[in-house]
This record gives structure tokens, sequence and C-alpha cells, in this order.
């Protein structure tokens, strides 16, 4: 079963409905039993990343979370702040992230770039796989993907940047590792091109 | 690097029903809001606004359970305006699938709003949206209460004030345009969008795939809104759902 974790942020609805229209049920849920018992993990999630880490760390379940990600290795998703939360810490905030990716969460700045580069990065942007990422489905154009974000993960490792778009500059919006994945973008907001993702990520082996 | 802009149909919402209205008067109904989500899934669209235009006038709580059987059915951004007033109907908005909440009127009547929304759920999560007419010398005015009441601030300074608050984006709808297919009010857009930092959409008059790219280039709006241009067909508006495609924004 895959398990959208529910810690009060994000578009829960929305993600559990992409999936059930590409044939997949979705338990949303913040409860430790339901999260022991998935096959797959998404954690989703929008809004500042203190505040989001403090919601999570409120649901008590990190502890499971840590366990199922790093020790019994389920392939889990996280979407948006979900995949900030996935590296160390952030330019945004204090608290400490999950620190799953050698990576950390950096404000976009655009010192030296020409153009207006306003932020939130709202839109649909062109997205490349990078290091062989096979989740990222390029054989029928280019892919485009809804993006809302003012923060961008930044990989200390270059082989774990698995997508790659361009706001004034590129940077890394997918990170991958074994069977961890993030997206900073939103597949659930993103038409085929967010099913094609999320049916790819439901059906990898658990 | 080209960037893609976004174009987003702004549907407006009455009672179960979709309607277009001229100079926010004389609406038209349109037709059943599920059906007109799924044909823009369909063509893929960028983004679907949708506006309680009986909400924002009498400051009635959203339909959420039409709001849910829409949010079901859209693949693609959504954004939800008309008498959002606390943190709680955004929560609720945003668990059934809305991810953008579209503050207007509450925003001036309720100081506080936007900020506890930015707060809660993010700025991006908090669009500011400024209808703005224009009096007979010319002079623009903001209106709420879906153009019904004047408020003593210029779209400029309401604006600034609306991202001080915490909005992640600004969208300014020109009521004079709204419906006339006329273009939108480029010099309105302009001065606001080169006022603040965050994205501006700009709304009101769009007729054609160049008004969409004016609002841009012209302007300097992020993205482009339009009503009329969406769902009518023709001089006599025939109601025709339509959007652009790829090919027809090749480049844009």
């Amino acid at each position: 079963m895959i398990v959208i974790v529910d810690y009060g942020l994000g578009n829960l609805g929305s993600i559990r409905n992409m999936l059930r229209k590409i044939g997949y049920e979705a338990t949303v849920s913040g409860e430790a039993e339901d999260i022991r018992s998935a096959s797959k993990l998404i954690l989703p999630g929008i809004g500042a990343f203190d505040s989001g880490m403090r919601d999570l760390n409120a649901t008590g379940v990190v502890d499971i979370l840590h366990e199922k990600a790093l020790e019994e290795k389920i392939p889990v998703l996280g979407i948006c702040l979900g995949a900030q939360l996935m590296t160390k810490r952030s330019d945004e905030g204090k608290e400490a992230g999950l620190g799953w990716f050698e990576a950390e969460t950096r404000r976009m700045t655009f010192e030296g770039i020409p153009g207006r580069w306003p932020l939130p990065n709202i839109g649909w942007r062109d997205v490349k796989a990078q290091n062989g990422y096979s989740l990222l489905d390029e054989s029928q154009g280019t892919p485009r993907f809804y993006f809302v974000h003012s923060y961008y993960m930044h990989a200390q490792t270059p082989e774990i940047v698995s997508m790659t778009s361009e706001y004034g500059f590129e940077f890394a919006c997918g990170l991958s590792r074994g069977n961890l994945h993030c997206a900073q973008f939103h597949p659930e907001k993103s038409h085929v091109f967010g099913k094609r993702l999320l049916q790819a990520f439901a059906e990898l082996e658990a | 690097m080209k960037l893609r802009t976004r174009i987003i149909p702004l549907l407006l919402l009455k009672g179960q029903g979709l309607y277009k209205t001229r100079k926010f008067r004389d609406e038209t109904y349109i037709g059943d809001p599920i059906n007109a989500v799924r044909i823009f899934n369909e063509k893929a669209v960028d983004e679907l606004g949708f506006l309680d235009i009986g909400a924002a006038r009498n400051g009635s709580d959203p339909n959420f359970d039409l709001l849910k059987d829409i949010a079901s059915e859209c693949f693609m951004p959504l954004s939800y305006g008309g008498g959002v007033k606390s943190v709680e109907m955004v929560r609720e908005l945003v668990a059934i699938g809305i991810e953008k909440i579209v503050v207007n009127s509450a925003a001036w009547t309720d100081k506080g709003l936007i900020t506890r929304i930015a707060d809660h759920f993010g700025s991006s999560t908090v669009v500011g949206s400024i209808d703005v007419k224009r009096n007979w010398r010319g002079k623009e005015q903001v209106m709420i209460r879906g153009g019904q009441e004047k408020i003593a601030l210029a779209p400029v300074d309401w604006a600034l004030e609306m991202e001080r608050r915490g909005v992640g984006e600004i969208m300014i709808n020109a009521i004079d345009r709204d419906g006339e297919m006329t273009g939108y009010d480029l010099d309105l857009v302009r001065s606001v969008a080169g006022a603040v930092s965050v994205p501006v959409i700009a709304a009101g008059g769009a007729s054609s795939i160049s008004d969409l790219q004016a609002a841009v280039t012209e302007a300097d709006a992020t993205a482009a809104a339009g009503g009329a241009m969406f769902v009518f067909q023709g001089k006599h508006r025939a109601v025709l759902i339509t959007y652009p495609t790829e090919e027809e924004r090749a480049g844009f």
C-alpha cells in the first residue's frame, strides 16, 4: 500500500486523486501503524521549512520514517516541501531536515543574471533527467512540470541529482539515491507528465 | 532560456453553474463547471482559476462540495477565490486539492488575513487579487466586493501592501475590460508589475494569443489570465470551450 504521509500540510487530496486516476489506491495517514505497514511512502508538503519540519516531528512518526527509508529501504518520494525536508537543512529555517540526501535547501538568488526573476518561481518548466534517472520519461518529448518555489535543493554530491530545470540558472529539481526519490515540482498538478512520473514510482519494486 | 508563460482560464462560479460577465455584470450562463474542467484537462491547460462571484459579492462561504468535485478532476494547478475569510477555510480548500487561494475583499476588511495564510501555508498559497475600475477621468480605483465598493488606495499601493503582508502572486483585473475582449489594460498591469517583486497575473480583456503575449512583453506580467476568450467563440459569443494548442502558442 502506498501511504501519503499526512502531517497537516500539502496537496494530499490531489496526490491521491492522481494515483487513483492511474489505478493505484493510496492511504492518506499520519498514523504510526499505517506508515509502518506501507510498501511505499509519499512525503508531500507546502509552506515553510521550519513549520513543515515541526509539524512532521509533532506527528511522532519521524523515527518510523527513518526506519522505512534507511533500513527497510522502501521506495519514498518527497514532493515540493517534502523534497526539501529530505535534505539536511534550509536557508529558510533553523530546524534540521531529515538528512536523507547529502544536500541542503538554498534560497534562489539571481545576482549577475540578466532579466527579471520574480520569486516564487511559479509555472511550467522543462525538466531533464540526470545521471540516467529512470522515473522521468523523456521518450515522448521534453516533459514539463508545474513548479511553485523560492528555494531549491543544492546537492553536495552531484551523482544524486536526478532531474534539473532552469529558472535564471540550472538547478536540481530532483534527487535520487537508491530507494529515495524527490521532486521539487508538483507531479500531482502536472497532467500527463505527472501521471507518468507517479506511475513509474508506483511501479517500482518494493 | 525561454520560459513558458502561464495561460490561465478564469472561470466564474455562481451557485452550481459557470457564468461569464461583462464589466462584472450581465452574467451569461456557460454550463456545468465539472464538464468544463474535463475539457480543460484534455487540453492540458496550464492552470485554472475559479472565482465564486456570488460569494465575492455577498461574502458567503465557499461551496466546498462543488469545489471538491472540481478539484478531484483537476490535474493542473488550481486557484480559488470568493468568500475565503479564515485560515480554517484555507486549510479545507488546500486539503481538497486547491493549492492557491485568491483573496480580495477579505484582505481589506481583515488586515491580518494574508499574513496568517502565508504563515501557515507559505506565500505561494496566497494570491492577492485587485479589481480596478477607471472613473470618467480615467483615474484608477480599486474596487472590492465584486466591483461594488471603492477603497481608498491606488492599485500600486494596495499591491505593495499585499506583497508586504505576504502574498506570493498578485492578480490585477481591469473591470472595464472584463468580458469585453478589447485587450488588457496594459498601463495598469505595467504599473503594478513594475512596483512589486512577486509574479503578476494580468486579467480582464484578453481576446487573442497576441493579447496574452502583450501582457508579458509589454507590461511585465508573468502570467496571462482570460475569461471570455476561453469560453466564447465568434462575434455572437457562442459558448465553446477553447484553449491555445501547443502549436498556436509556440515560443510563448
